[in-house]
């Protein structure tokens, strides 16, 4: 990130080489569409190439980083709207940084087999609030499940997946 | 972990973008004074990297590469490129300087009521001190117990004597009279001003104390005459508009 800031295009090489295949693997899972998920790849390099003080090191890692903006930016454009959230202000806390491709393979099993372990009705609920963007009414009104219900089941969701990293 | 229950669920859905409305507006509200919370919306959004972790697999094609790179050669200096930023990425700064204006001309306003107030403070102060002192000559002038006396030269018996103190400017005129003799009942003395040319002007009817003192301040006078001196006639005590018996005193202006 220091060669990033310092305005060097290596730096920028080596970050894309890193992290591109989490922010095209996330953002093509949202579009469905491959010219849609490059042009997220491109605005989520560019715009950390811009400015790259909008990524705080001291708060988090990179990796996890980008993977939200990217999903949240597919979102945005899947849902034909603006950005909600200014990037500035997103800080995600978590430790791996899958910056290593058998670090990221570990870990993309482990995430598999913990959603694989989910019951069905709440992983369908996390994903679709996650790669469909939608609220909980949404999915409320799609599903026929009390809104309640809904949020409940997101938020144990993502807390199982914490929890499978914790230790 | 010290997050309120009552918004853990909404801060998941928040972290996702899927909390709307009311409930988003009173999270977001609550988000800015809850530190426990803003924490915890982090933590989430840790656990939605690890969620994007399960679409793992595809990468992207390596053009995309190129054309990063491309792009980023173009835009070599990071700062350069404000022009691509989105519009609203400028509001909060339109806003800040639009508070900055504000509160400096709130500012300069603020100085200048300030000044006009210590302005203002200080000629009613000045305009205090000399009403004080008008009082005070005034009411010398026109004490009933003040003592009265008039300098004349040795072995010189006392003779009536007026003096008169006229500013034409401000048609102001004090007239101090001492050692009038007594007048029988219905008749005063009335004081006039003999202008430089025309009719004299009545200036105040008196009748002397005790001592034969008195004193006339500011008679009504029109504005601006010139005096060439001053005339005291014995008239009726409601005084006369032009005089109806010989003069018995006169002074001439130096």
């Amino acid at each position: 990130m220091s060669a990033i800031r310092a305005g060097d295009e290596t730096g920028m090489a080596a970050l894309y080489d890193r992290y591109s295949a989490v922010v095209y693997s996330v953002a093509l899972r949202v579009l469905g569409d491959t010219g849609a998920a490059e042009d997220v790849l491109q605005e989520v390099f560019m715009q950390l190439w811009r400015n790259p003080g909008l990524f705080d090191s001291s708060r988090g890692s990179l990796g996890p980083w980008l993977a939200v903006i990217a999903r949240n930016r597919a979102i945005d454009g899947l849902r034909k709207r603006r950005p909600e959230t200014d990037i500035a202000d997103v800080v995600v806390s978590v430790e791996p940084d899958v910056a290593g491709d058998a670090e990221r393979a570990r870990a993309m099993e482990k995430v598999r087999g913990t959603l694989g372990a989910m019951p069905s009705a709440q992983r369908q609920a996390l994903e679709m609030a996650y790669f469909e963007g939608l609220s909980h009414s949404e999915i409320s009104a799609k599903t026929g499940e009390p809104l309640g219900t809904i949020k409940t089941r997101i938020r144990a969701g993502l807390l199982a997946l914490r929890k499978a990293f914790a230790t | 972990m010290s997050v309120h229950e009552q918004f853990a669920e909404d801060l998941a859905l928040y972290a996702l973008g899927g909390l709307e409305g009311d409930e988003r507006a009173q999270l977001e509200k609550h988000l800015e004074g809850c530190a426990g919370c803003r924490r915890e919306l982090e933590q989430l959004r840790g656990d939605m990297a690890l969620m994007a972790l399960s679409t793992a697999g595809p990468v992207p094609p390596r053009r995309a590469r190129q054309r990063l790179l491309e792009a980023v050669g173009r835009e070599r200096r990071p700062a350069a490129a404000p022009a691509r930023r989105s519009w609203w990425a400028l509001v909060p700064w339109v806003a800040a300087a639009a508070l900055a204006v504000g509160l400096v001309s709130v500012w300069r306003q603020k100085s200048d009521l300030q000044r006009q107030i210590a302005d203002l403070q200080n000629e009613s102060a000045r305009q205090f001190e000399e009403l004080r002192q008008a009082r005070e000559v005034v009411s010398t002038l026109t004490a009933t117990d003040a003592m009265r006396v008039t300098v004349v030269a040795a072995k010189t018996p006392p003779q009536p004597q007026g003096k008169a103190i006229y500013v034409r400017d401000r048609s102001s005129l004090i007239f101090l009279a001492s050692n009038f003799p007594a007048l029988p009942p219905q008749k005063a003395y009335e004081l006039w001003l003999v202008p430089t040319s025309g009719a004299p002007i009545a200036a105040g009817v008196f009748k002397p104390d005790t001592h034969g003192s008195a004193i006339v301040i500011n008679p009504p006078l029109p504005a601006g005459v010139e005096a060439k001196a001053f005339a005291i006639t014995v008239e009726p005590e409601s005084g006369s508009p032009a005089a109806t018996s010989p003069i018995i005193m006169f002074g001439a202006g130096e």
